[in-house]
């Protein structure tokens, strides 16, 4: 093929693809030559990196046993809601997890409702601290990610396969043996990996349900290396650790995992003339509905009331996190734009690279090496805020790029000859053509990336003191002082800031965009 | 005069071969077989593929390494040829000033092009808002101001009706007439090239050939244009 000409200058998009390179790889180096100067695995170590491995496998195979029939029911029943509840399913990715982990403990806690109940009978109440409440809660975030990527493999199957099976008198056991089973062989593979990956760094979902010796996950060990013990070389030992576990785990999920999971389409039911049992599908689809809006509607019911009487803190919290997400957002948007344009040009597949990096990356490894190198020039905990802005944009960019670079290759392709045929300057392409093409995938991706970083609790958790904090970081010490009502308003309105600041955006970019 | 200097066009396994010269102001068409490389060649011509070997010259002036927006040609494309999130009027602006503001006179230009494709209430439409047949016209007013020595059309009116693109057809004639430009039109159909032009390229078994009197090569056509008119 001949290589064509293009209007477009790479080098903003490959210094930006530098810069990310240069900060996940930097940190990394910085935390490998610290951890040198330590003294090993401690048994406890081990204890972390095996609990790690249990609880995102045992996540990851529920959450795809239990995703199956709920998509299956989904795809071939059509019913009122169905539309909403697909986005619903959605959602989780932008849900703050303090949040969700609130509703989970109001619903299975040790004063939850279930043991409310159980009580009623004089049964003793439900334990959600632990190795099962690590999984209930992954299991909340990643069943309906991986109902979505099944659903998907369901969706693409051809009408005209089940037509012809069901022409030929198949039902039942063998429609699912004949078209079904193959298509799962070739999803499911991907979907494990996937939520392996994602569960591998889980951080806030251990912090709180977790910790202990025996419930203690890599990342939560880092952050303990970190603020227990101070103790920087075991810190940079265990980001080592966790550094090839999610490497070798993204690298899997890529593999595994194909094109686009944000991509649409998914609200096609798909005409089957096997039947099946509307009862049995009815049952899933409710359950796992239920599963799903249990816990947030007891968040929003509870926080109604805490949302009248909150601390003056939250508040001060809230500006932050707003603040906080609104800079993450910027900083997210001058990487990832001029980066999907100069991966779209297919000549700059080492910038693509730097933006994938960011899945095997994980933030605390990341704020682990920052607070590093930051200690010697200045405070840590001054740059708390901007560190955590700049991190949560870097965790974002894989998303962002996956939304951007379709569309911006679209653009490329649609309108590169005429831009260039008009002797149009690669800067005015980007302005009068690009950024204005490509405004509705901007705006998608700065809702993510904003609701993201609203609800993240994560890095901020080894930066900042009790002078600084984000709304969920605010949210976790009221709850840590058993001011639980606080607590449950604070966690509603968080919910509201992230889910209302991906609505604007999302909504912006699409507003009056013609196709 | 625009000259091909024994110019060798690679894509692929794909090759194509031309050597010949076209006069100013000419207006020919360039028909062939599908496949046969008529677009190939005019989007060589244009700049958006490299020659493999040879040069292509314009008036004497060496061509073939100049970007396409530096080249004194302008191009229609068979779709693609307006930005659909810009007006009418911005896009036709795009011909005068791909990087910039207007002046007062040149929207004044802009104004007399979008009136002389009868299209003066429009210009605040965008393309969404306007029919096929509209749009095209707005693409033509933007030639119109490029104000390029050559204009090359690779199937532009394809999807138009047969009424709507013998009317762009003639309003193409007009417009190089009236600006003396040279014209090279790709076409899959006889009455198209009889239609708006005197002479005619064939492009078969990878050779673009010299240009020769339209109505003579219908009249009397060589085997592989044969085959191809069936």
């Amino acid at each position: 093929m001949v290589e064509r000409t293009q209007p477009i200058n790479p080098w903003p998009g490959i210094s930006a693809a530098t810069l990310v390179a240069a900060l996940i790889l930097g940190t990394l180096v910085t935390v490998a030559l610290r951890a040198e100067t330590s003294g090993g695995f401690a048994p406890s170590d081990w204890a972390a990196l095996r609990f790690t491995l249990v609880q995102a496998t045992l996540s990851a195979v529920f959450s795809a046993v239990l995703a199956i029939p709920v998509a299956r029911a989904l795809a071939r029943r059509r019913f009122r809601g169905r539309r909403l509840l697909i986005t619903l399913l959605g959602a989780p990715f932008i849900l703050p997890v303090i949040v969700a982990i609130l509703g989970l403990l109001q619903v299975f806690g040790r004063s939850g409702w279930i043991s409310d109940v159980l009580s009623i009978f004089g049964l003793p109440p439900v334990q959600i601290y632990g190795l099962h409440g690590v999984v209930l809660a992954h299991v909340f975030f990643n069943l309906p990610l991986a109902t979505r990527l099944i659903l998907q493999g369901w969706q693409e199957i051809p009408a005209e396969r089940f037509r012809l099976a069901a022409q030929l008198g198949c039902n039942g056991m063998a429609m699912f043996r004949l078209i079904e089973l193959p298509m799962l062989r070739r999803v499911l593979p991907g979907v494990l990996a996937v939520v392996f990956a994602i569960c591998l760094t889980s951080f806030a979902v251990a912090l709180t349900l977790g910790g202990g010796p025996r419930a203690t996950t890599i990342e939560l060990a880092i952050y303990q290396a970190f603020t227990y013990d101070f103790n920087l070389g075991r810190a940079a030992l265990l980001s080592a650790l966790q550094l090839a576990l999610t490497a070798a785990a993204a690298l899997a999920a890529l593999k595994f995992s194909r094109g686009d999971s944000f991509g649409a389409g998914l609200n096609r039911a798909i005409r089957r003339w096997d039947g099946g049992t509307p009862l049995l599908d009815a049952i899933w689809i409710i359950a796992a509905a239920t599963f799903l809006l249990l816990p947030l509607a007891s968040v929003a019911i509870s926080g109604v009331i805490g949302l009248f009487e909150l601390p003056s803190l939250v508040f001060r919290a809230a500006v932050t996190s707003i603040l906080v997400a609104a800079a993450s957002t910027a900083i997210l948007l001058l990487l990832a734009v001029p980066m999907a344009v100069s991966v779209a040009t297919g000549r700059h597949n080492i910038v693509e690279l730097c933006g994938i990096l960011g899945l095997a990356a994980s933030p605390l490894v990341i704020g682990t090496g920052l607070f590093i190198l930051i200690r010697p020039v200045a405070n840590p905990t001054a740059v708390a805020l901007p560190v955590t802005a700049l991190v949560n944009a870097v965790m974002a960019l894989p998303f962002a790029l996956r939304i951007l670079v379709p569309a911006a290759r679209d653009t490329v392709e649609r309108h590169g000859r005429l831009a260039l045929s008009l002797n149009m300057s690669s800067r005015t392409f980007f302005i009068r053509v690009m950024v204005l093409r490509l405004r509705p995938q901007i705006g998608f991706a700065a809702g993510l990336a904003a609701a993201l970083s609203m609800g993240d609790l994560g890095v901020i958790a080894l930066f900042a003191d009790a002078q600084i904090a984000t709304l969920p970081l605010q949210i976790y010490r009221l709850m840590g002082a058993y001011q639980m009502q606080a607590a449950a308003g604070g966690a509603l309105l968080l919910l509201l800031l992230s889910m209302g600041v991906f609505w604007i955006l999302d909504r912006g970019g699409r507003w009056h965009a013609e196709a | 005069m625009l000259k091909l200097d024994k110019c060798t066009i690679a894509n692929g396994d794909f090759l194509l071969n031309a050597d010949f010269e076209i006069e100013t102001g000419a207006r020919v068409a360039v028909i062939g077989p599908s496949g046969a490389g008529k677009s190939t060649l005019l989007e060589t011509i244009a700049g958006f593929r490299d020659l493999k070997a040879g040069q292509i010259y314009w008036n004497g002036k060496d061509l073939t390494t100049l970007p396409p927006g530096k080249r004194p040609l302008a191009m229609l494309f068979q779709d693609g040829n307006l930005f659909p999130h810009l007006t009418a009027a911005q896009n036709i602006a795009l011909g005068l000033r791909p990087n910039g503001r207007l002046s007062t006179d040149e929207m004044e230009m802009v104004r007399s092009a979008l009136q002389r494709v009868d299209l003066l209430d429009m210009g605040a439409r965008k393309p969404a808002e306007l029919s096929g047949g509209q749009q095209s016209r707005v693409a033509l007013a933007r030639i119109l101001v490029q104000r390029r020595e050559v204009l090359l059309l690779d199937e532009p009116f394809a999807a138009l009706g047969p009424a709507l693109k013998a009317e762009m057809l003639d309003l193409v004639a007009d417009l190089v007439a009236e600006t003396k430009t040279t014209l090279l039109m790709v076409s899959h159909d006889p009455q198209d090239a009889l239609r708006i032009t005197r002479q005619t390229v064939l492009v078969a078994d990878q050779i673009a050939q010299a240009p020769v009197a339209t109505a003579q090569l219908f009249e009397n056509p060589p085997p592989s244009l044969r085959d191809y008119l069936g």
